[in-house]
């Protein structure tokens, strides 16, 4: 079986992030693979242990993205794609145009990603990938069994699950729950090292920059309004629940 | 020179980190409250290969080097320490002794399994009388045709009890003093080998640490590491990696400490501001900081020494001594800043103050390493 697994690179979820110049600062925050992926990454391990086959990891990102790529390979993927757009300034159908055009160069029988990312979250390029390589697409899977020609997925859905079937090659996104994620062996860290790892730029995948410029552009970032210190109603029980309830109704206004 | 970790370094030590924070840290309280360790968290280490990281691959290891290995063990030091020990000791003390000095018959049957975290390593130094003197251990062992009777007893063995593979270091001839000194690798289930009291400890409290019994032990000579007489310089030669481990252990539970301290300074209000906002706390971290990044350096520095086949006695000494001693008073101050909550087991860091003095002592006492270095400038 040939399985792609689609990874990115963002920001750990424990990071502070703070704004420099109206942009996210990169300064002293440490970079992880994005959670999503790496349950599509483990689900791609199991289904090439299962079926035998490899293991393609793709990415786009700078450079320094190569380090989720050896993590997928540390864990156990076979080889790894890193193409890098040569700009920042990328949106959604920059990431699957490009994404599409490296995975097109493969064999691939089913292709795994994160449902999204967890910093923009914007769970989009997975579904465009598909949309580019006209597969179909089962998202926000907790459960997979593949094999033959086809995928039976277990999906959440609003309110509940769906068990849906797809012909293979289809995408399939991660939702957590999927799997738990096997920490990379020491053995796994060093074969890392020695497994092919393609870096690219945007002509070795035949696209050029017109064809991938960004069509979303973000205006500002904002952050959320800092937590306002807690309140400690001091007195009675009986008064202290009197003080609480008028403060949540005329303070607070949530009653 | 250059002070920037390999690709492999840095996925190892960020490997470590999330196993440790993710399935060690929720443990390691009610571990140190028990006196016990999970050692389901044992199979885990082995089955990511945490059990024989120096060790080549054709031994079960995964082939990296020694500062990759102080790394690990500072990550797991900096979440839990005596997870640290069990696989300090069983690594620099029960499987390099094998790897350095056994046969390939007994590397074959002893360090493969240990290496892969089949079994579980030990070393048996110190005794009542004996222990960085380790020409004077009185364990004896008399041949018997193809065998050696061995009687007497070994104290504070980490890894004990639960261990499966014990390296013994015993005296073939006491006349000889430490020429007169033998290893063996001697295994759990011997007739003769038991074990005696568990020790009920400070620090590291997890960790297991027996005292043990051999009476009339009959251990075949096949299983003597090296040759006779050559007992002594096993315990060295082991005690001088052993060393680069318990410096990256105490500097472990040091870094953790001040991550603990340096977190909490800024949420603890006193009036109306973190405490972190007075220059006595300031200073109080800042030396913190300072000193761990130092006794980092010395530890990571002798590794390098061992990874680069040069001599690193000195340096292995220097670097337990100062990542001790830091450990020790890093841990103190963290207690400090916490207050009355750092003297509550409700928060990790009397923990981490308990286990931080065992790095002061065991594998050579901070007055021993003092020597080791006076006697490597003075000569």
């Amino acid at each position: 079986m040939k399985i792609v697994a689609l990874v990115k690179q963002t920001f750990d979820s424990e990071a502070k992030i703070a704004l420099e110049g109206g942009k996210i600062g990169r300064q002293g925050i440490s970079l992880i693979m994005n959670p999503y992926d790496e349950y599509a990454v483990e689900e791609a391990l199991k289904l090439k242990e299962k079926n035998g086959g490899e293991v393609t990891v793709v990415t786009v990102g700078p450079d320094e993205a190569t380090e989720a790529v050896r993590q997928a390979l540390a864990m156990g993927a076979d080889q790894g794609i890193l193409v890098n757009p040569g700009t920042e300034d990328i949106d959604e159908s920059t990431v699957a145009t490009i994404l599409a055009k490296a995975v097109s160069s493969l064999e691939y029988d089913i292709i795994l990603g994160g449902f999204r990312a967890i910093d923009d979250g914007s769970a989009q390029v997975a579904g465009r990938v598909a949309e580019i390589l006209n597969l179909p697409v089962v998202n926000m899977v907790t459960k997979l069994e593949a094999d033959g020609g086809k995928a039976v997925a277990t999906a959440d859905i609003e309110g509940g699950s769906a068990v849906m079937e797809v012909p293979l090659p289809a995408v399939i996104t991660a939702q957590k729950g999927l799997n738990e994620p096997r920490y990379p062996s020491m053995k796994g860290i060093m074969q890392a090292k020695k497994k092919p790892l393609k870096k690219m730029g945007l002509g070795d995948v035949s696209l050029d920059a017109s064809q991938v410029a960004a069509k979303v552009k973000v205006l500002n970032y904002s952050l959320p309004p800092a937590r306002a210190a807690g309140k400690v109603i001091p007195g009675e029980p009986a008064e202290a629940a009197a003080a609480l309830a008028k403060a949540l109704r005329e303070e607070a206004k949530i009653i | 020179m250059n002070f920037k970790l390999t690709e492999e370094q840095e996925l190892l030590r960020k490997t470590v980190r999330d196993f440790a924070e993710n399935e060690i840290g929720p443990k390691a309280a009610e571990m140190d409250e028990k006196e016990d360790y999970d050692w389901s968290l044992w199979d885990k280490m082995a089955d990511m290969g945490l059990t024989g990281i120096v060790f080549p691959e054709k031994y079960g290891g995964a082939e990296m080097d020694y500062v990759s290995y102080a790394l690990a063990v500072e990550e797991l030091a900096r979440v839990d320490a005596s997870s640290s020990v069990v696989i300090a000791a069983h690594t620099s003390l029960c499987s390099w002794p094998i790897y350095a000095f056994g046969n390939e018959e007994q590397k074959q049957r002893f360090l493969v399994p240990l290496a892969e975290g089949k079994k579980l390593g030990a070393l048996g130094l110190t005794e009542p009388s004996a222990g960085s003197d380790a020409g004077a251990v009185k364990l004896s062992a008399v041949a018997d045709g193809n065998d050696y009777i061995l009687n007497g007893t070994k104290t504070f063995i980490t890894n004990g009890g639960k261990g499966d593979i014990y390296v013994v270091v015993v005296s073939t001839d006491k006349a000889k003093k430490h020429r007169g000194t033998a290893a063996f690798v001697v295994e759990k289930g011997t007739p003769g080998f038991t074990f005696g009291k568990k020790e009920h400890k400070l620090g590291i409290r997890a960790s297991y640490t027996y005292e043990l019994v051999f009476e009339n032990c009959r251990v075949p000579k096949e299983n003597m590491l090296a040759s006779d007489g050559d007992g002594f310089k096993v315990a060295m030669a082991t005690l001088d990696g052993g060393r680069i481990s318990i410096a990256a252990q105490a500097v472990g539970i040091a870094q953790g400490a001040y991550e603990q301290a340096l977190a909490y300074s800024k949420i603890r209000e006193q009036f109306g501001r973190p405490i972190s906002a007075n220059q006595g706390i300031q200073w109080m971290l800042a030396d913190m900081h300072t000193r761990v990044e130092a006794a980092r350096l010395l530890t990571l520095h002798s590794a390098y020494l061992r990874d680069a086949g040069e001599p690193h006695t000195k340096e292995s000494a220097m670097a337990k001594l100062y990542a001790a001693e830091c450990s020790m008073w890093v841990t103190v101050k963290a207690v400090q800043i916490f207050g009355g909550y750092g003297y509550s087991r409700e928060y990790p860091v009397e923990r981490m103050m308990r286990d931080a003095k065992i790095t002061e002592i065991y594998e050579g006492t901070s007055e021993v390493q003092r020597i080791v270095i006076s006697n490597s400038i003075l000569r």
